[in-house]
């Protein structure tokens, strides 16, 4: 039994469909992210959500309620605006308060409500501020104290860290996802930021011209992406064209320009068939002698090195003219094979680690 | 000695020229001719010119300041009731131009962006117009056989004016507080809706969503989001329409009749009937005093607002 049930939904702008007939279930108390780049119709889904813009096909049921006709104002679903747009003119204590004070709640029912939200995201000490006395990081706590004030049944996130500095959106997200779960409520967000879908969300759909591409818990969707769209949006990884040789219920033989693949999994398809193998950067390996497999392993030559403190990310040059991205993990502060530009190697990678795709 | 070096230094700063230039504009076209007034408010005439307040006479240093002119106007009703009379018509004045230039600057500013600079300027179009004339024909419009006239007559509008007492009798539309009201309103109502649509045109329309996800109703969310947001504007405009219709001399010249007698004619007569350039001076200074105090108000807001700009920034 699913708690948000969107089916069929369809948005036209002047004949073009910003979203289109999209179906999705969302359990109750799930994290669930909307992720696509700009322009990709997750925005205008959310705005469907939250009732400013009107559907021009398909339904919203909520807790088996439909939501259609109902304005903005009387669904109990509330948002985490873009940028917060906290109002300037109130205090953090009447931000909070606004949505009470809609619902004509006694005056002290209203003051209890809020001071436990400021409580929640401790902000206590700044009730009396206005908005733009705050950080970034308060006015961003004061907007989800505001959108949960109402208890809503559904909490809506707008490029929930958008607008905070790098170092404190990844603290952010493990403090925002801590509160949404201790409060239960189910939340829909909406991001062009992968690692923030990742680390927040318990499933995500990746959006792109209004219609899912994949749906999944963010290990599905990295590691086995269903198409070289999804695959190149997530992460970084190699694409590399090739035809099917062999096609056997466990794996496949894929014959590309540089090396022959063998993909420990089974496709649907057809020797001879075009296909797409895609290999995540992280899951490959150097060495200076040729590997023993005659599968899975390709030479060539380190053109540009860049070092990321962690992990260092090799480009290296195939004899096809390809570019093979590589990524070390700098486990030891001196490496002992240092690989440097201009070093001839040998990439391989094991038969678990990439994925052909037919689409 | 040391003062003085550290007063050419600061001169010698460029920036104290840039930010000394409004304070030298105030000071030369403002609060110089302000004390003259003040001077001579409280002076004994000699002919021409008044009598300086400080002199020495017989070896005795005397200051004379006059205060009887501000007795005299504080005593004679007449000038407390044209005072009260320039207040009531330009509180009613402001009033209406809010009511009326609120909405027309809200759906200037929430209308296409592509259809807001044509607006704006049916909005000053008006101004390049002489304002003596455009006063003058409404005497044309609000006189018998004006097409106004003939409207308001026609749909009995003019019978309700009588009744309520804005206008002399049915079908008597000019020289009554009708006229004045109706001609200050129509010259002022720009100077009203320039301010509140600059203000309204910069809303951040997300906090309109905002307030409606909330549980605000729009029309909740105009009154709680939209107009405390545009306090700036509207006290923006008010001040500029109520304070120049205070001091109106030429619309209740025109369109004004025996009982709407506003500050601004009183002046005139002073000055110019009676030549009695004291008490004129008088009724300046009170005047000033009268417009300072909302103008105060003003600017206490205006730096608030300023001050909710910067700190966003």
């Amino acid at each position: 039994m699913s708690f948000l049930r969107i089916e069929g939904l369809t948005k036209e702008f002047d004949g073009y469909k910003a979203v289109n007939h999209v179906s999705l279930d969302i359990a109750k108390g799930e994290i669930f992210a909307l992720l696509g780049s700009s322009g990709c119709g997750k925005s205008t889904l959310l705005r469907m959500l939250a009732g400013f813009e009107t559907p021009t096909a398909g339904r919203i049921v909520l807790d088996g309620r439909d939501l259609a006709g109902l304005p903005p104002y009387e669904r109990p679903i509330n948002m985490m605006f873009q940028s917060y747009a906290l109002f300037p003119h109130l205090t953090v204590w009447d931000n909070i308060a606004f949505g009470l004070k809609r619902d004509g709640l006694p005056r002290d029912r209203i003051a209890e409500r809020v001071d436990a939200m400021l409580k929640l995201v401790q902000l206590g000490k700044f009730a009396k501020r206005k908005p733009h006395q705050l950080s970034g990081g308060q006015q961003q706590r004061v907007a989800l104290a505001r959108s949960l004030a109402k208890q809503p049944q559904l909490l809506l996130l707008d490029e929930p860290l958008g607008a905070l500095d790098k170092k404190l959106r990844e603290e952010t997200q493990i403090e925002l996802v801590n509160i949404i779960e201790s409060v239960g409520v189910t939340c829909v967000m909406v991001t062009h930021d992968q690692e923030e879908a990742m680390t927040m969300a318990s499933r995500i759909a990746v959006m792109s011209e209004g219609q899912f591409l994949q749906v999944g818990a963010p290990g599905d969707i990295y590691e086995t992406p269903a198409t070289r769209f999804v695959a190149d949006f997530i992460g970084n990884v190699n694409l590399m064209d090739g035809t099917v040789v062999e096609d056997q219920p466990d794996h496949v033989v894929v014959e590309c320009a540089d090396c022959r693949h063998f993909v420990g999994h089974g496709i649907t398809g057809t020797p001879g068939m075009a296909v797409t193998v895609a290999l995540r950067p992280e899951k490959i390996h150097l060495t200076r002698q040729r590997p023993a497999d005659e599968f899975n392993s390709a030479p060539g030559r380190i053109k540009e090195l860049s070092y990321f403190g962690s992990f260092t990310v090799y480009h290296v040059v195939l004899a096809s003219g390809a570019l093979l991205k590589v990524s070390l993990a700098n486990t030891q502060r001196h490496r002992d094979v240092e690989f440097t530009w201009g070093d001839e190697v040998w990439a391989h990678w094991s038969r678990t680690s990439h994925v052909v795709l037919t689409q | 000695m040391n003062a003085l070096l550290r007063l050419v230094a600061v001169l010698r700063r460029g920036r104290t020229y840039v930010i000394g230039t409004p304070y030298v504009w105030l000071l030369a076209f403002f609060l110089l001719p302000f004390l003259i007034l003040v001077n001579y408010s409280v002076s004994e005439m000699e002919t021409v010119h008044p009598r300086a307040l400080v002199s020495i006479k017989d070896g005795v240093l005397q200051l004379s300041v006059k205060f009887a002119n501000y007795l005299y106007i504080a005593q004679d009703d007449l000038y407390f009731k044209t005072y009260l009379a320039s207040l009531k018509y330009a509180t009613v004045t402001t009033l209406l131009c809010l009511v009326i230039g609120y909405p027309f600057a809200y759906f200037m500013a929430r209308a296409r962006s592509t259809l807001q600079p044509a607006l704006l300027m049916l909005v000053m179009l008006p101004f390049w117009t002489s304002f003596l004339l455009r006063v003058y024909a409404w005497k044309g419009l609000l006189s018998p056989g004006g097409w106004v006239a003939d409207v308001l007559v026609a749909t009995g509008i003019d019978q309700l004016l009588a009744a309520a007492g804005l206008i002399a009798a049915p079908g008597k539309l000019m020289n009554t507080p009708f006229s004045l009201v109706l001609g200050m309103t129509y010259t002022y109502l720009p100077f009203m809706i320039l301010p509140l649509f600059g203000n309204l045109s910069k809303m951040d329309l997300r906090l309109l969503e905002a307030a409606q996800d909330l549980g605000a109703s729009p029309w909740v969310a105009f009154w709680k989001v939209t107009v405390p947001l545009s306090k700036a504007g509207i006290i923006a405009g008010s001040m500029l329409v109520f304070i120049p219709c205070v001091g109106e001399f030429v619309i209740p010249e025109l369109l004004g009749g025996p009982e709407t007698l506003m500050t601004g004619r009183v002046m005139w007569d002073e000055f110019f009937s009676n030549n009695d350039w004291p008490l004129a001076s008088t009724l300046a200074v009170v005047m000033i005093l009268l417009i300072i105090v909302p103008l105060a108000v003003f600017n206490k807001y205006q730096a608030e607002a300023q001050d909710r700009q910067g700190g966003r920034a």
